[in-house]
């Protein structure tokens, strides 16, 4: 008799009820919030609401600068994942761990960071004022930098794990080849690992695109210049809350849509 | 050409050390067990791990010596790798991957691929250089390796175990065709195998590697005869004792002695064909030189023949019919005696 309701047992599991209670308001815990914004949406006036000046703008800088994170993070943070998934250095694990801190720093500690690099009196940014004139505070390049910053390391992490899984022998067969190292990055390993370069570039847009602490912190919150989406949508809950909830949904929405892009790489088969 | 190697590489737990001189127009097949160090062997010759010790001459050019300093990068040395696993990039088509080598090579686009088409006719794919190497078998997948490689003209070709991935029916048909191309390859070639039969049937000389280090080298013919090595012996078949010859007895190494028929004096081998040994119930009068007791531990029918594995001074094994098995009512842990002529003893300087 054992046996049989064991091998029930596996296929439904019965669990405590304790358990079941805990779980339920888990989900809860996430699905209420998302059912607040979508029931208070003002879909009659949703339209007009994305076609503000206000709402554009916001829209337009979230694009640039998230998209142009992206751009550094895939130029800098490949090398960077290269370096860290291939060669062995001194002080490397150090290293790797400073450049993905990021991810578990509070945002507003890597604005304050940034000022100091790169505010007026910091440590680079006296410098890059005088030499070449950039100001990076307050402005939208400093929106970039902020974002670029906290964004990078999913990058650097996604494309490190897919230059490590991946089958070095193939580099060996295009260098016998006759191939360069420069031509066997370009013409073999970055195609190999693809799929986690495009994966480690929508994380870290999606990251980049809902940046708010190291943002306000280090580039301020200027209409049309450094206010992008997450801060207009937190100033807007206080002067015009219908706008605030409309650009709230067209975040979930992106959010949404990374998800489901991304759905073999986190959701499994189920 | 020629080449000329000896190669010192690896880490301290796992170093091979092993010496080599090909000649053009020359196959010789490294053979040896999995784990012999032959895989380490072809990827030092051609450039992807570091010598430590040793020297890589080809056709009088030193490709790499680390007592000098000299290490020319892989992808300098023209040498050419057939890997087990193909290899080929999943990304590209066929005739790109053809076309890889002589693009990194700086000819342009359009020639390489043409030049590519040529070698997929060349090696019987044409027609197929749309396809990507996902959808081809093990033997298409393979002869586009071969194309990729041969297409660069290398002066030295390196195999390594190039059928041990193919099924039986294709490894018999593949072969073939390597070999043919092999014949009008006009470079040095090597060949790394774990398979007897496939060494046997390709090369003109095989060197027989164990744990990083030449155990033999000589034709076929010779090294089947005159095996050094338990690993050559169990392959061959054969019963195989190393000792020393005073007088047409050896001394052997693991006990026991053998009488044999006009042994030189000194370090010797000895090899019995099990199909040589006889086994009685009772201790046999006559002439047998060489008699003893053994205990049967192990018996093997294998076709039209027993292989029985006989524990004692020394061990042997024994070939006999299932008839003789009935008669001498043989099972295994029964006691019987072992029987050899001195004439079945064939002995040759260790």
């Amino acid at each position: 008799m054992a046996l049989p309701t064991r091998s029930r047992r596996r296929l439904r599991p019965s669990a405590p009820l304790p358990i079941v209670i805990l779980a339920s308001a888990g989900a809860a815990f996430f699905i209420i919030p998302l059912l607040g914004l979508l029931l208070r949406t003002p879909w009659a006036s949703a339209w007009q609401q994305l076609g503000s000046a206000e709402v554009l703008a916001a829209l337009r800088l979230s694009l640039l600068a998230s998209l142009s994170a992206t751009a550094i993070a895939l130029t800098l943070g490949v090398p960077l994942a290269w370096t860290f998934a291939r060669l062995t250095f001194p002080g490397r694990s150090v290293l790797r761990a400073l450049t993905v801190l990021p991810m578990v720093l509070p945002p507003v500690v890597g604005g304050v960071a940034l000022l100091l690099a790169f505010g007026r009196r910091g440590l680079v940014g006296g410098w890059l004022a005088t030499t070449f004139g950039v100001h990076l505070p307050f402005t939208t390049a400093g929106a970039i930098i902020a974002e670029t910053f906290v964004a990078m390391p999913f990058l650097v992490i996604t494309v490190e794990a897919g230059l490590r899984s991946m089958d070095t022998r193939f580099e060996d067969a295009a260098r016998t080849l006759g191939a360069s190292r420069w031509t066997v990055l370009w013409r073999v390993t970055l195609p190999l690992v693809r799929p986690s370069l495009i994966a480690g570039a929508v994380l870290c847009w999606a990251r980049a695109l809902g940046e708010f602490g190291a943002t306000i912190t280090f580039a301020g919150n200027f209409p049309g210049r450094t206010q992008t989406m997450p801060l207009a949508v937190y100033l807007a809950l206080e002067s015009n809350p219908d706008a605030a909830i409309v650009l709230s949904l067209v975040l979930l929405g992106v959010s949404l849509a990374v998800l489901i892009g991304l759905r073999d790489r986190w959701l499994g088969a189920s | 050409m020629t080449l000329e190697a000896r190669v010192g590489a690896g880490v301290a737990a796992f170093e091979i050390d092993v010496e080599l001189a090909v000649a053009a127009g020359e196959l010789v097949a490294v053979l040896g067990p999995n784990g012999a160090g032959k895989t380490s062997l072809l990827r030092a010759l051609a450039g992807l791990l570091p010598l430590r010790t040793g020297r890589v001459i080809l056709d009088g050019v030193v490709l790499e010596d680390p007592a000098a300093g000299i290490r020319v990068p892989s992808e300098r040395r023209p040498i050419g790798l057939v890997f087990q696993e193909y290899l080929l990039f999943p990304h590209l088509s066929v005739r790109e991957n053809v076309a890889f080598g002589l693009r990194a090579r700086g000819m342009a686009r359009a020639i390489a691929l043409g030049e590519a088409d040529r070698w997929l006719e060349r090696v019987g794919l044409s027609g197929e250089g749309d396809r990507k190497p996902a959808s081809l078998s093990g033997g298409q997948a393979q002869r586009v390796a071969l194309a990729r490689v041969l297409a660069l003209n290398p002066a030295l070709l390196l195999l390594d175990e190039p059928m041990a991935a193919l099924d039986a029916s294709t490894r018999i048909e593949f072969r073939r065709d390597l070999r043919r191309h092999l014949e009008s390859f006009r470079g040095v070639r090597l060949l790394v195998t774990h398979d007897p039969v496939e060494a046997m049937a390709m090369a003109d000389r095989l060197v027989v590697v164990e744990q990083g280090r030449v155990l033999q080298s000589g034709t076929p013919a010779d090294v089947t005869q005159r095996p050094r090595s338990r690993y050559v012996a169990d392959l061959v078949g054969v019963n195989l004792f190393r000792g020393r010859a005073s007088q047409n007895v050896i001394t052997l190494a693991d006990g026991g002695s053998l009488t044999a028929a006009g042994a030189a004096d000194g370090d010797v081998f000895a090899v019995v064909h099990p199909r040589t040994v006889a086994l009685y119930r009772t201790r046999p009068d006559g002439t047998p030189r060489n008699v003893w007791e053994g205990r049967a531990v192990d018996l093997d029918l294998g076709g039209d023949r027993v292989r029985v594995r006989l524990s004692g001074i020394p061990s042997i094994v024994a070939e006999v019919t299932p008839a003789a098995v009935r008669e001498l009512g043989l099972d295994r842990g029964d006691q019987v005696w072992v029987a050899v002529k001195a004439t079945e003893v064939s002995v040759y300087p260790a």
